[in-house]
């Protein structure tokens, strides 16, 4: 409910705008395309601030719900509320098509591919003969209930805002969600989401096919509200100037796109009606400055107007404590009583002409503490990257309770019950400690991106969020929970991966350095905690280079050096290895 | 068919220059260089003018960006003011562009010679990309590629929009640089197209030659792999983006130069041009000279190719074009993240 209060009064107050007398016609017209721009820019939110998709095509899928919408009334006379569906449907299987290929492209690539894409669509849609070419298609009808027509833009306005108001909800609802979890994780690289068995390809492709469909519904609005379509707005220059609002206003907020938009529609009125008197009757001159201010925002404030209007507030928006008495069912257990959790044999990795894991083999039983040690180089974050899926081996067999797992990816990984922790940490900065490792129990819970939108979801969401408030109690970090992760130090953030791990329910929990970073105490702790933990049941796989700590705390120890296996044995035996002696401290000791 | 083929040659060849600029750039800075467009335009554009006898307003937007980097660089350095850096960068950001200006309205005329409106022009553009990075690039040049492009586009803006401030909105051409011809066989080949070619072979060896075997090549390579340890080892990074950006507004000005006296060019041409170029680099991974430059001219057939059997599709054929591509280019070098020890 406290989330929702400033949507409410926003919803008031954008009511009652109208109602006011005396308030300039022309007022309305700015806040209709505000709202208009609004809508793309929430798309453009949830892909390129949130999933970190950045787009400059965006207005090519307004073009798509437009042009729909445009033919069907025009040429078929279809009523424009049935036209709705099919827009978004459209822009929406466009969406599908041009996603499918540009979701895959990485890092630059993809926003070189949506500024080629969203020009070729712009010379398609002047070049097409039953879109009108250049001039477009006019006489489109006005939305009409029963025998009221929205010709006026205070008819419209209603129908704009709502369809606003609507996406501000759901897109709010989503993005506070197990998906919206797995969407926020996108920026910051696949592979820790991979590793809690998200689906990283299908999660991009639902950001893109929603901001897509968004822009969509503006455009089918904006058919209705303008009563023609032509190619112009709908171009190149178009798609930067919705990307300029979400950076604006801040591009990983809802509300930024709104505040954003309506920063640039009243900025660019204001520019449009006044540098012609100062420059003489020059058109486009609100480019320059667009462009100019782009540069200047990107250099002073990269996060954009909305983070630092709430970082003046002087109280925080209080979130809601998890119930943690709910329960969480278990995980399926692979069926299979092997007492071998993991078996490694003769599994090998090549980079080219180097071998970093040279033929290593070794296992892992129930209820075992083993570490992998060995001096810097050695293979062992290769090994866990082999076991984990990240890395395909070049060679050799590993087996989870007596299943191969040939190259099965990290998604497959953690379903069989095996977890894990990064050497470099990989958590999302800007999310809390709790969300983090809300992203843990990813596989544990079922509900869908349209059932989240609706908050259908809610059941399912308290116990994920239960689960992971008790994982991090378990690991002592309760105080921190609301807080930021970036903002821990580096031992905090490797015991918060600690919890996100657990939370998958694991059976073998895989722990790259958990201990560096850490104080004396905080290591004893950590110690009292794995040992709970293999009392328990689980299994633990660390690589750990404080000696001191692994030789307490290791049943076994596996010894790697330059990619192969030197040694294994309990600490005692490795302790006195002469071969291990010798990796650490060279011959002549 | 085989004029198509030379018509698809020689614009490919001017892509492959262009190209060539951009992988610099980008291989230097990580920035993607959407205004390149604008060096090509401003080029052309100001040397068309200079013909006719007109001052262009470039000119003055030089001085307006030297002042403006001169600012920039006094308050960068404002707690380690000495006058040996004020003097320096006052010669380089207020001397060079006022004096560029200065000797613009001296030699100004309908009848001043061809080579040296070339010379002014060439002078011009290469203090716009000088200042630009300064002024918009320097600041942000720890940042990602991606906010670096957006800034790029920016800059796209502003500078395409004063480009229909300073050159109107109607297209210019300019007098050709040549007008010996050659003819071999059923092909004619204009002096002009002859230059074209030749100038790009010569900047491909050049730059080939620059990077792979001069210490400075070296060092701006260094600068583009890691700006830190590049900073570590003694190599003036803002130097190297600011010579990077030298060089491919250089470029950008020949190109367009070349192009005028062929094509009517308009102030909004050249975002297409650099559009063009970007599907080339791109094929070439904004990485390897050789391979843009054939990639351009490929690109180049292409679209004269198209527009003689589909013209009305043109531009859709050629930027959908990049798509297949970019797909190959994603698969073959799949993203690395990067690592760090802190999540910030």
């Amino acid at each position: 409910m406290t989330q929702r209060l400033p949507l409410i009064i926003f919803a008031l107050v954008m009511a009652a705008i109208p109602l006011i007398p005396g308030i300039p016609p022309f007022w309305i017209v700015l806040l209709d395309n505000i709202g208009l721009a609004e809508l793309v820019a929430m798309g453009l939110v949830l892909l390129t601030g949130v999933g970190g998709l950045t787009s400059f095509g965006q207005a090519a899928f307004c073009g798509f719900g437009a042009y729909t919408t445009a033919v069907l009334t025009t040429a078929y006379g279809m009523s424009p509320w049935l036209t709705l569906p099919a827009s978004l449907l459209v822009s929406g299987i466009a969406a599908v098509l041009l996603g499918i290929v540009t979701v895959r492209l990485s890092g630059h690539y993809l926003p070189l591919g949506t500024i080629a894409w969203g020009i070729g669509l712009f010379y398609l849609f002047s070049k097409l003969e039953f879109l009108g070419r250049n001039d477009g298609i006019s006489g489109i009808p006005p939305l009409s209930i029963g025998s009221f027509r929205m010709l006026s833009p205070d008819a419209i306005y209603y129908a704009i805002w709502v369809a606003v108001l609507l996406a501000a909800l759901l897109t709010m609802n989503l993005l506070d969600s197990r998906t919206g979890r797995a969407i926020r994780a996108l920026r910051r690289g696949h592979i820790a989401a991979e590793a809690f068995g998200v689906q990283t390809p299908r999660a991009k492709l639902l950001v893109f096919i929603y901001a897509a469909v968004l822009a969509g519904l503006s455009g089918w609005l904006y058919a209705h509200f303008q009563r023609a379509a032509n190619p112009t707005p709908f171009g190149a220059q178009a798609g930067i100037e919705y990307l300029f609002i979400a950076v604006v206003g801040g591009a990983g907020y809802v509300w930024g796109a709104v505040l954003g938009a309506g920063i640039v529609v009243v900025l660019k009125e204001v520019l449009q009606s006044y540098l012609p008197y100062i420059f003489g009757g020059q058109s486009q001159l609100e480019a320059i400055v667009f462009g100019i201010m782009l540069v200047l925002l990107l250099q002073l404030a990269p996060s954009g107007v909305w983070p630092w209007l709430m970082s003046l507030l002087p109280f925080k928006p209080a979130r809601k404590a998890p119930d943690t008495s709910l329960k969480l069912e278990h995980r399926e257990r692979a069926p299979g009583s092997s007492s071998v959790l993991l078996r490694i044999e003769k599994a090998r990795k090549q980079f080219g002409g180097v071998i970093a894991v040279n033929d290593v083999s070794f296992d892992v039983n129930a209820r075992e503490i083993v570490a992998l040690i060995g001096p810097n180089g050695a293979g062992k974050s290769t090994t866990f990257n082999l076991i984990t899926g990240v890395l395909t081996a070049t060679g050799g067999a590993i087996s989870v309770l007596g299943r191969k797992v040939e190259n099965a990816p990290p998604q497959e990984i953690v379903k069989l019950g095996v977890s894990r922790t990064f050497q470099h940490v990989k958590l999302v900065p800007d999310m809390t400690v709790l969300e983090n490792v809300a992203i843990g129990a990813h596989l544990r819970g079922n509900s869908g991106a349209i059932s989240s939108m609706l908050r259908l979801d809610r059941t399912d969401e308290a116990k994920l969020l239960a689960e992971a408030a008790r994982q991090i109690e378990r690991v002592g970090l309760s105080d921190q929970i609301d807080q930021l992760a970036g903002s821990l130090s580096l031992g905090q953030q490797r015991i918060v991966e600690i919890a996100r791990a657990l939370c998958v329910d694991p059976m073998l929990l895989l722990l790259d350095e958990p201990a560096a970073g850490l104080r004396h105490m905080e290591k004893q702790r950590l110690a009292t905690l794995l040992r709970q933990l293999r009392d328990g049941g689980m299994s633990v796989l660390l690589v750990e280079h404080d000696m001191g700590f692994v030789m307490d705390l290791a049943d076994r120890i596996v010894v790697l050096d330059f990619g192969t296996k030197i040694a294994e044995g309990t600490p005692a035996a490795i302790k006195t290895n002469p071969a291990v002696i010798k990796a650490y401290l060279g011959a002549a000791a | 068919m085989l004029s198509l083929l030379q018509d698809g040659i020689t614009n490919g060849a001017i892509y492959a220059l262009l190209g060539l600029a951009l992988v610099l750039v980008f291989a230097v800075t990580r920035v993607i260089l959407i205004p390149q467009g604008e060096f090509v335009t401003y080029g052309a554009l100001s040397y068309a003018m200079l013909a006719t006898g007109q001052v262009p307003g470039t000119v003055q937007l030089a001085v307006v960006m030297g002042l403006v980097a001169f600012a920039l660089d006094l308050v960068f350095a404002r707690k380690s003011l000495h006058a040996r850096l004020v003097m320096r960068s006052a010669a380089l950001n207020v001397a060079f562009p006022v004096a560029l200006l200065g000797l613009t309205y001296a030699l100004v005329g309908p009848n001043t010679p061809v080579a040296i409106n070339i010379a002014l022009a060439l002078l011009i553009v290469a203090a716009i990309g000088l200042f630009l990075y300064r002024i918009a690039f320097q600041p942000i040049a720890h940042t990602s590629v991606l906010v670096l492009l957006i800034a790029s586009v920016g800059c796209h803006l502003a500078l395409q929009g004063l480009g229909l401030v300073f050159f109107g909105a109607e297209g210019l051409r300019g007098p050709a640089l040549s007008n010996a011809a050659v003819t071999a066989g059923p092909l004619r080949f204009t002096g002009q197209s002859l230059a074209v070619y030749g100038l790009t072979v010569a900047a491909i060896v050049a730059l080939w030659l620059f990077f792979g075997f001069t210490k400075t090549g070296k060092a701006l390579r260094a600068t583009a792999v890691n700006r830190l340890g590049a900073r570590l080892v003694g190599i003036r990074t803002t130097l190297s983006g600011q010579i990077a950006f030298l060089l491919a507004s250089v470029i950008g000005a020949i190109s367009g130069i070349l192009i005028v006296p062929i094509t009517t060019l308009y102030y909004d041409t050249g975002f297409l041009i650099g559009l063009k170029v970007f599907i080339a680099a791109i094929i070439g991974g904004l990485v390897s000279y050789p391979l843009t430059a054939v990639a351009a001219i490929l690109v180049g057939i292409v679209e004269a190719f198209s527009s003689f059997y589909a013209s009305n599709f043109k531009e859709v054929i050629v930027f959908f074009l990049i798509l297949p591509v970019l797909v190959l280019r994603s698969l073959a070098a799949p993203e690395v993240e990067e690592e760090k020890d802190y999540a910030r």
